[in-house]
């Protein structure tokens, strides 16, 4: 823990101005230069930077062996990686889109999820699984999905989902390094958000969520997009007197619930905003595990703001289907009042 | 040969292969049969919960992984590829140890004997192969890879996005099909379009070969010559070997529902061992009183194997979290601590 804080104010750098995307660009670079074991691989990764651009220059720079295109088959490429990391490599494949990873599942699930266990420690999968995730784009179906209740009820995966450039930037550091397989679920909404951020050295541990905005009287529990959403209703309700926190959990799995708690049994409140439908979501998760250690400081029932139990709809009904600042305002409303 | 027809030969030959080899593979195929009964016989004592018969595939499973280099390349099964296990050099009592139930992949290691995991989803570690082997081209290395899997799982889209890749990425990986003509109840007519899974090699790009899987010293030959091809970088090859399992699926099936007894006795006849034997004899590579030896040692074996797997220790509960992550979490740590106050006892 020493070294990794040393090494991480070694590493920080001044702030520069940079999306999500170019944050995670720059992350894939240190890591590619880092450690020769690393590959970048998936569909149109290679020359065309990927369709988000997030690995734009990196064959230029590091070669079409380390950074590769692949045919179109996203099984094949969750079972090519199984295969590179049991030759000794750390692969970080790109699925384009979230509903795309639904072909690669058995690989996903049986296979990477798996081998560690299955092979008792012989065939560890330090695979990193780059799947721009969500909605929020109005793109056509299959291209916005939340799959991390999938992932999270997956043993052996763990899930992490930024919600800014900068943290973008620290956690794709610390899952290409971690040696258990890692779904790593870019929020596409945010991709292009630019802001002043600083790089840093991942100085949290796995696992870890992070308080985005400190306040007093309810806890707004989000992931990837949803956390600028929390941030702007918490924006809002403070012109009204309403002080809110808002938790950013991260990691999907292991999920925080120590500082979950922490928040939780400080404002005695909770609302939950996910993308995800409802039924079965993680905001379920998070529900429990406040009724579990927060029981007795529970000034309310935890409220979930999530997307309907219907499919990602299309363009101008997304906005509908997304939870909307004002249903999350309500859901507060609802909190302090009951 | 005629494709995909019992109707095989009444011998075969191993004039063509060392005396050394040919000794070698009727062993190990000695001592995969004695195992597959010794197998047969622990699961109807209760030992073993079910098992998967080889009997009839030894031919196919030891000639092509005596193919391969232990030192260097890597195989990756399917469930019933015991006999390949056994000539590859896997430690024995711990690959039997998957039939017991003792843990799913088995208890040997995976990447000492760079053989991996008994896996079940049979489509699944094709592509693993294909990963392995471009690793090693990335690498610079010369190390080939070879996937087992069956008809049925040739029509498993893995199969097929698998040999695509190693199409287009020039990959050093030998698929070698075991075509034992029944995919649980259903037969190569109903599962294999088109009629054969060599021919379709050539849609990929690659050569795929037909091989008399009963015959040993052809199953070596077209697996050597796969494995040096992809050895020399010229990429991979589709080896499909033809053969019958003259045993049901598992212990667990019921062939009289769907086959005829007459066409399994047909291939019962035509059976690996007993060609092998006679190649033997007629090559002059052996004599009865060394084969008889052979046989005595593969007996000794076997039943090494299943005293070994038999009275193997059962895996203590806590090893349920050991293995789940590298790093574990503070969930599954907890989960642990129930496990121990609630059900260790």
């Amino acid at each position: 823990m020493t070294e990794l804080i040393e090494r991480a104010a070694a590493a920080d750098t001044p702030a520069v101005e940079l999306s999500m995307q170019q944050a995670i660009n720059r992350a894939l670079r240190v890591l590619l230069a880092e450690d020769p074991d690393v590959l970048v691989f998936g569909e149109d990764v290679g020359a065309l930077g990927g369709v988000f651009r997030v690995t734009d220059g990196l064959q230029e720079e590091f070669g079409d062996k380390r950074v590769f295109d692949t045919p179109l088959a996203e099984s094949a490429i969750m079972g090519m990686a199984v295969g590179l990391a049991m030759n000794g490599w750390r692969p970080v494949p790109e699925l384009q889109f979230d509903g795309f990873a639904y072909p690669a599942i058995d690989q996903i699930v049986n296979q990477v999820a798996r081998m560690n266990y299955r092979t008792r420690g012989a065939a560890p999968m330090p695979i990193t699984l780059r799947l721009p995730s969500f909605g929020g784009i109005q793109a056509p179906e299959h291209h916005g999905e939340s799959l991390e209740a999938l992932f999270a009820h997956t043993p052996g995966l763990k899930v992490v989902a930024p919600s800014d450039p900068g943290d973008a930037y620290s956690l794709m550091l610390q899952a290409v390094r971690s040696d258990d397989p890692v779904v790593y679920m870019e929020p596409k909404a945010r991709y292009w958000d630019r802001r002043p951020v600083r790089l840093r050295e991942p100085s949290d541990p796995i696992g870890t969520s992070r308080i985005v905005r400190p306040g007093r009287h309810a806890t707004l529990v989000a992931w990837g997009a949803m956390v600028q959403r929390c941030v702007q209703v918490a924006e809002l309700a403070a012109e009204d007197g309403v002080d809110l926190e808002v938790l950013d959990l991260r990691w999907l799995k292991p999920l925080d619930a120590e500082g979950l708690a922490a928040s939780v049994s400080r404002t005695r409140r909770a609302v939950v905003v996910h993308e995800a439908p409802l039924t079965a979501g993680l905001g379920a998760e998070v529900a429990a595990l406040v009724t579990e250690h927060c029981f007795r400081d529970l000034s309310a029932p935890v409220q979930r703001v999530t997307g309907f139990d219907v499919p990602y709809p299309a363009g101008p009904l997304e906005p509908q289907y997304l939870p909307t600042i004002d249903r999350v305002l309500l859901a507060v409303q609802r909190t302090l009042e009951y | 040969m005629p494709p995909h027809t019992s109707a095989g030969r009444e011998s075969i030959t191993v004039d063509h292969l060392s005396p050394d080899l040919t000794r070698a593979l009727y062993r190990h195929m000695r001592t995969a049969r004695d195992l597959d009964t010794e197998a047969i016989a622990l699961q109807r004592q209760g030992v073993f919960p079910a098992y998967v018969s080889v009997r009839g595939q030894e031919a196919a499973q030891v000639a092509s992984a005596s193919a391969m280099d232990p030192a260097r390349d890597f195989v990756f099964p399917t469930y019933r590829e015991m006999a390949a296990a056994l000539a590859y050099g896997v430690e024995m009592v711990g690959y039997m140890a998957t039939h017991r139930a003792l843990w799913h992949g088995g208890l040997y290691d995976v990447a000492a004997s760079r053989f991996g995991a008994v896996n079940a989803v049979v489509g699944g570690p094709v592509p693993h192969a294909v990963g392995w082997a471009v690793g090693e081209r990335l690498r610079g290395d010369d190390g080939v890879a070879l996937a087992y899997f069956g008809d049925g799982a040739s029509s498993e889209g893995d199969v097929h996005e698998a040999m695509n890749f190693a199409g287009v990425f020039g990959a050093p990986v030998v698929f070698f099909c075991q075509n034992n003509q029944w995919a649980l109840s259903v037969p190569n007519e109903r599962q294999v379009a088109g009629g054969s899974v060599s021919a379709r090699a050539a849609g990929y790009g690659f050569p795929g070969v037909l091989v008399d899987g009963n015959d040993a010293g052809a199953v070596y030959e077209a697996t050597a010559e796969a494995v040096a091809r992809a050895r020399r970088g010229e990429g991979p090859t589709l080896v499909e070997a033809l053969t019958y399992r003259v045993e049901p699926h598992s212990t667990s099936d019921d062939p009289g529902r769907y086959r005829d007894e007459a066409e399994v006795r047909r291939w019962r006849e035509r059976d690996p061992l007993t060609l092998l034997r006679a190649a033997l004899l007629a090559a002059g590579h052996a004599d009865e009183a060394h084969l008889a030896e052979v046989d005595a040692r593969a007996r000794r074996e076997a039943e090494r194997v299943r005293d070994g797997v038999a009275t193997a220790p059962e895996p203590d509960g806590s090893e349920l979290f050991t293995h789940v992550f590298r790093e574990n979490t503070k969930e599954l740590a907890r989960q642990r601590r129930t496990w121990q106050e609630e059900v260790e006892l």
